[in-house]
């Protein structure tokens, strides 16, 4: 049975989605679906993390065949941890889509889109064959397409449109660098590859296709030079829609090039994690630099979930077990934190009818609570020590000092302050100063009571985001320790390979 | 549209097309076709029908929202591969059931078959619901 379980969280919410399209009149009971969907995959997903956990990764040979020649879904430490945060981030999106109007987000498609690209997500997360990898990604930009267009505005299209010209150029990169492997090695199966680059290797060829899957991977996880997209695209959705995105479509492109780079080209690392910490540090400066020049709230959190992506890189190329922790718990954090940001964005743009803080003001006068739990979230994002936000920075810091990369290390800690200085402008802005001349109030009872109820039920799902924040910044320990544990198993990957490949992992050193 | 030749032609493309979609789909299996190629085909005959009779006509003979037949077809796909699953073996393994007809020979019905035909319905759905949606806007844009 245990066997059977990794593909419920992909299958099994795809299975969900279709029957929510379906029910494709009925509002409510797609909701409902949706829910029910979600919280069985998020339980099995606690289960696998478990099992991965305490008794080793857990493989499934989809259609009963052999290891290299099957299709093999793979629940091992980082995707089992990865599929739990992206479930759990996910509940807390549906709670916010649940609770807002009517129009704003939950049209026919809403629903059945959100699950199937939830669906595609934890297949890129589980998958353990590169090909299969790249239907993932095809399966959840389909539903990504769906969400990002729904409800469909002019500004809201041509964003839509930069987003899907962009994603099918790096879905063709992809494809030629699993070409090319498939051609040299003759297998496309993760762990088969990892073992075959290390007996044979690709002479002159592997830092090309690595080139090749790091720009793939990069346009997905908006890395430097083509993160442009990211910001024209993003902030347009409604705020369930962004902050979905936020929370789960760069880190897929994360994930993806954490495995590819710590399983398959380790090799050549000289070249492929010195052009990495390059990026990643550019990476950083640019994004929190654009946060900072950004009015409008989510605009400004979408700029920095670039330069957040960028500390993640700086933790691969380091490629350290330290660092690579430090970038796991960083994206962990960053996942919920981030997705707590966009949607308190997006209520506070609901109630103030525009999200230029600019125009904006003296929210904290009626609404204490949201503005304090913005306050939590900008400073746990900025790393201010007890939250979350630091102990992934603090490692990525030390791993960045103790490998020597001087230049890296201080981007990163300069542009922590540059974060907190764009997390405090909106705080001036929106929460604290005095409201501009001629902008309506937004006090309790001075809106229509549909605007009223729905963000007071939208502040639950931000409310569970920073009890989850804060569980993160207690049990940062504990959580630490894991991520450690994880970032050992992914440098030396023996025993992913043997749970693969069954003895013949073993050949590898 | 308003064409005898079209009209006419349609009453009889229409059943060819749909029987011959599912030869693809029947096909398939051992022989190039399959569900994506016969689901296009079965399309075909709707867009026909909807550019020979209007709109309405086509939405009328179709019956069932084409997101509806999108939801079923992938509904019937996803469970034919959790199907194995059922009976202790790994997922999307296949399950065959071999029934002796007489006269005739093995008839051979597996999950694969109830994938492809998920498939089909699944693009039989979008096919229609594409090519509806910008007929729908089409029409509208002359009326104006």
């Amino acid at each position: 049975m245990m066997h059977l379980l990794p593909v419920y969280p992909v299958a099994g919410l795809i299975l969900w989605a279709a029957v929510s399209i379906t029910l494709h009149r009925y509002p409510l009971a797609q909701m409902a679906v949706t829910a029910l969907a979600l919280l069985s995959a998020w339980a099995v997903s606690l289960i696998l993390l478990y099992t991965a956990t305490f008794s080793g990764p857990i493989v499934l040979l989809v259609g009963n065949w052999p290891a290299p020649f099957g299709i093999t879904f793979v629940a091992d430490r980082l995707s089992g941890l990865m599929t739990v945060t992206a479930l759990t981030v996910s509940l807390c999106v549906w709670l916010y889509a649940a609770f807002s109007t009517a129009r704003e987000a939950t049209g026919q498609g809403f629903y059945p889109a959100m699950l199937a690209m939830i669906g595609g997500v934890c297949g890129a997360f589980l998958t353990g064959d590169l090909f299969n990898l790249y239907v993932w990604f095809e399966v959840l930009l389909m539903g990504s397409f769906v969400l990002i267009a729904l409800g469909g505005g002019r500004k809201q299209l041509e964003g839509a449109l930069k987003y899907v010209s962009v994603n099918l150029v790096s879905s063709a990169l992809f494809l030629a660098g699993a070409g090319i492997l498939y051609g040299a090695l003759g297998t496309l199966n993760m762990a088969d590859l990892a073992v075959k680059m290390h007996l044979q290797g690709m002479p002159m060829l592997s830092s090309a296709v690595a080139a090749l899957f790091l720009c793939a991977f990069g346009i997905k996880a908006a890395l430097f030079p083509f993160f442009f997209w990211l910001p024209a695209a993003y902030h347009t959705p409604p705020a369930a829609v962004n902050a979905l995105f936020g929370a789960l479509m760069t880190k897929v492109g994360v994930v993806a090039m954490i495995r590819v780079f710590t399983l398959i080209f380790n090799h050549e690392t000289e070249v492929t994690h010195t052009l990495l910490l390059i990026l990643a540090g550019v990476t950083i400066a640019v994004g929190a630099l654009g946060a900072y020049g950004q009015w409008e709230i989510r605009r400004i959190f979408s700029f920095s979930i670039i330069g957040q992506i960028g500390y993640i890189i700086m933790g691969l190329a380091l490629n350290t077990p330290l660092a690579l922790a430090g970038a796991l718990f960083f994206m962990i954090h960053n996942m919920i934190v981030k997705t707590a940001l966009l949607l308190t964005g997006g209520i506070a743009g609901k109630l103030m009818g525009t999200e230029d803080i600019r125009r904006c003001g003296g929210l904290y006068v009626g609404r204490p609570l949201l503005a304090y739990a913005y306050l939590l979230c900008a400073l746990s994002l900025a790393g201010v020590p007890p939250l979350s936000g630091f102990f992934g920075k603090l490692a990525l810091i030390r791993a960045g000092f103790d490998a020597g990369a001087w230049a890296v290390t201080a981007v990163a800690v300069a542009a922590s302050f540059l974060s907190l200085g764009y997390g405090m402008k909106v705080w001036m802005y929106a929460f604290w100063g005095p409201l501009p001349a001629g902008i309506p109030d937004t006090a309790p009872g001075m809106r229509s009571p549909s605007v009223e109820s729905s963000a007071r039920g939208m502040i639950w799902a931000v409310a569970a985001l920073i009890g989850l924040m804060l569980l993160l910044s207690v049990g940062a320990g504990p959580l630490m320790r894991f991520c450690l544990a994880t970032a050992e198993g992914l440098l030396d990957p023996r025993e992913y390979l043997q749970a693969v490949l069954g003895q013949g992992g073993g050949a590898l050193k | 549209m308003n064409s005898v030749i079209l009209r006419t032609g349609t009453v009889y493309l229409r059943p060819l097309l749909l029987i011959f979609s599912v030869f693809l789909l029947l096909g398939g299996h051992n022989q190039p076709g399959g569900g994506f190629t016969g689901g296009l085909v079965a399309g075909l005959a709707f867009v026909l029908e909807a550019l020979a009779f209007g709109l309405d006509q086509a939405r009328r003979t179709l019956r069932v929202h084409p997101l509806t037949l999108v939801g079923c077809g992938l509904l019937l796909s996803a469970m034919s591969a959790f199907f194995s699953t059922l009976l202790g073996k790994p997922f999307m393994t296949g399950t065959w059931w071999v029934w002796h007809v007489p006269g005739w020979g093995e008839l051979a019905v597996g999950t694969p078959f109830f994938f492809d035909l998920g498939v089909y319905f699944d693009v039989l759905g979008v096919t229609c619901l594409i090519i509806f949606s910008l007929l729908n806007a089409g029409e509208a844009e002359g009326k104006t």
